[in-house]
């Protein structure tokens, strides 16, 4: 487990945010913005790829929102967090400006075990909105290149104007050293990539499972026909990651809106191998 | 630690002593049913009571807790944390285990300061269960008619006496300074010994098995359609995580004044009865059934818990039993779940 955010731990209580800038924001699409936070203090988040953190907007309320900064790229004090427009807490942070004050708890979870990953292939599959965590760990992954084999990437999204972080996309398909392809559900008059989903991109790559890890974030129903992709390929269930979304209220392991079976998602996850929660009822 | 006796005599006294110095809360009669609540005169503490609406846990987890103040402007942030001294009377021997559960849970991991501060304040007077309270209550089962070492004091009812366990330091200011208590003499430990031995007998188990098998019948049971069964019952009203001194989930909402500068942020006991309790911003219901979300309830109290904290999260009270509008109980499901587990073993052996 990663150490909470100084603030955090300073507080009288563990609920209590600690204020943030907002420092820039970029419009993804019509439902998503990245919102580049720091912290005033100075202090860095210090997370792993695959956590996440509580956001508050006093008044409005709390959600938790995955960091899509790497931490490599988390200078400073700064962090990153892409945030789709869906309930109170996600709209109201949609009319903030920069320059507005939000708060911020954790950074909470257990993100991906990076260091196991060296020098294997590494099959990144994230659908939709997945790609914001997926992203951490794709840009920590890269920034240290050399350390790893083989990088895929499959990104599948609804359709051509719901694709996030487009300009980094551009970069890993234009990459020798980086094979990407992108396929939506839902084409328009100048798409002329997949159409299709997810799945229909597997027979574009050629899979070595022995030295392979996968690592799969994206909404509930692609979990089990990514999956079943993954274990007809061979890929040991060991090396098979997924991030897994649950409703949360505290991020410490109290409120029980993550529990299941007796692990509780907000401490034992996000992440989990499919290996540790092949037994768990409702897990999948 | 030690071993005294009180005469009931002496328990208005000693209530009234305790008030100047810290809140006193008890069962009180409401009606004909019993509630825990501030004792504002000795006379309203009904220590011998059968079981009371709500669990005393509402002292260390209230159903709406304050967590922190707020100002929308500038986000100045203060922690609430209540550290009034409160005496908690006539706890029973099953909220006393419930307690056990809370305690470990709110100390595991990242240790919650507003359940701490409540119950570093607090002073639990418990009490031995002489009798069965109600027919709903399954203590000799659970393992929970004998008090777990969590009490400061401990009381047997010995007729025109109590004997007072002290189970703590703080146990000891509880009575530090008042007179009316005694060292027991042999015939009074002899008197003890009577009692809790006549006691057993008067209890009887209700499950056809022992808890210790409880969880494997549990897992065992995952896929049993007697879930759907009781999904098709229950009513969703939540009535059940409601009395229950092991449930602690909550939720969390931010509540402003009207000029919406300032405002608090608290937490509500929630219930995962209800459906949106695993609905994700996204849409997607982890349980978005009424079977599968009672199935949560009765595996995290045989199962869950125990896997998670080392201690079984249901203590056999009996509230869930009673305060259910479709008579969904914890006894009749087990047993029937083990009915049909013996059943599927019997089938099979023909076969």
């Amino acid at each position: 487990m990663t150490t909470l955010l100084k603030e955090t731990l300073d507080s009288q209580s563990i609920y209590m945010p600690t204020p943030a800038r907002i420092v820039d924001t970029v419009e993804l699409t019509d439902l998503e913005k990245v919102f580049k936070l720091k912290l005033p203090s100075g202090f860095e988040l210090n997370h792993r790829p695959g956590q996440f953190v509580q956001i508050s907007v006093l008044g409005i309320g709390e959600a938790p929102i995955s960091i899509c900064s790497s931490p490599s790229r988390s200078t400073g004090g700064t962090f990153e967090i892409c945030v789709r427009r869906v309930g109170n807490v996600t709209n109201a942070m949609h009319a903030l400006k920069p320059g507005a004050l939000i708060g911020v708890r954790g950074p909470f979870g257990r993100g991906f075990p990076i260091e196991r990953f060296r020098g294997k292939d590494i099959l990144f599959v994230p659908g939709g909105l997945g790609l914001a965590p997926l992203r951490s760990l794709i840009n920590e992954v890269l920034d240290e290149r050399g350390k790893y084999g083989r990088i895929i990437i499959l990104y599948g999204s609804r359709s051509p104007k719901d694709l996030l972080f487009q300009a980094e996309l551009k970069e890993w398909q234009r990459r020798a050293d980086i094979e990407c392809h992108v396929t939506v559900d839902r084409p328009d008059e100048n798409w002329t990539g997949n159409v299709g989903v997810i799945t229909t991109l597997f027979p574009k790559v050629t899979i070595h499972p022995r030295n392979m890890v996968s690592v799969v974030v994206g909404p509930p129903v692609m979990y089990r026909y990514v999956l079943m992709e993954l274990l007809g390929k061979g890929i040991a269930e060991g090396n098979i990651w997924f991030s897994f979304e649950r409703r949360m209220k505290c991020g410490v392991g109290k409120c029980g809106h993550c529990q299941m079976h007796h692990i509780y998602t907000c401490q034992e996850g996000p992440a989990f191998s499919y290996a540790e929660i092949k037994h768990l009822e409702e897990a999948l | 630690m030690s071993f005294r006796i009180m005469p009931k005599a002496a328990v208005p006294d000693w209530i009234t002593w305790l008030r100047s110095r810290y809140r006193v809360v008890g069962p009180r009669q409401l009606k004909d049913q019993f509630v825990f609540d501030e004792i504002n005169s000795p006379d309203e503490l009904s220590l011998d009571y059968p079981t009371s609406i709500l669990p005393p846990k509402k002292y260390l987890l209230p159903p709406t807790e304050e967590l922190f103040q707020f100002t929308t402007k500038g986000m100045h942030t203060k922690a609430s944390l209540e550290p009034r001294p409160t005496v908690i009377m006539g706890v029973h021997t099953c909220d006393m285990h419930a307690i056990q559960l809370l305690d470990r849970v709110h100390n595991t991991g990242y240790a919650d300061q507003h359940y701490q501060a409540r119950r570093q304040n607090t002073y639990l007077v418990s009490i031995e269960c002489l009798n069965p309270c109600t027919e709903h209550s399954f203590c000799k089962d659970m393992g929970t008619l004998s008090v777990p070492e969590n009490f400061d004091l401990h009381l047997t009812d010995l007729g025109d006496e109590y004997g007072v366990d002290i189970g703590s330091e703080k146990g000891e200011e509880l009575l530090r300074g008042f007179a009316s208590v005694w060292d027991p003499t042999e015939e009074d430990y002899r008197h003890v010994n009577q009692v809790m031995a006549e006691k057993w007998p008067r209890f009887s188990y209700r499950f056809n098995f022992d808890v210790t098998e409880l969880p494997d019948l549990l897992a065992l049971s995952t896929k049993s359609s007697y879930w759907n069964e009781l999904g098709d019952l229950c009513l969703g009203c939540g009535m059940c995580t409601k009395v229950c001194p092991t449930c602690y989930c909550f939720n969390v909402k931010d509540e402003v004044d009207l000029s919406l500068t300032e405002g608090h942020r608290v937490r509500i006991w929630d219930s995962c009865q209800v459906d949106e309790f695993a609905l994700v911003a996204g849409g997607h219901n982890f349980r978005s059934t009424r079977a599968l979300r009672q199935r949560h309830r009765f595996f995290r109290k045989g199962k869950y818990q125990l896997e998670a904290y080392g201690l079984i999260g249901c203590v056999g009270c009996g509230r869930c039993a009673a305060a259910c509008l479709v008579h969904i109980t914890p006894v009749k499901t087990f047993n029937e779940l083990y009915r049909r587990h013996k059943q599927g073993e019997a089938v099979e052996a023909q076969s």
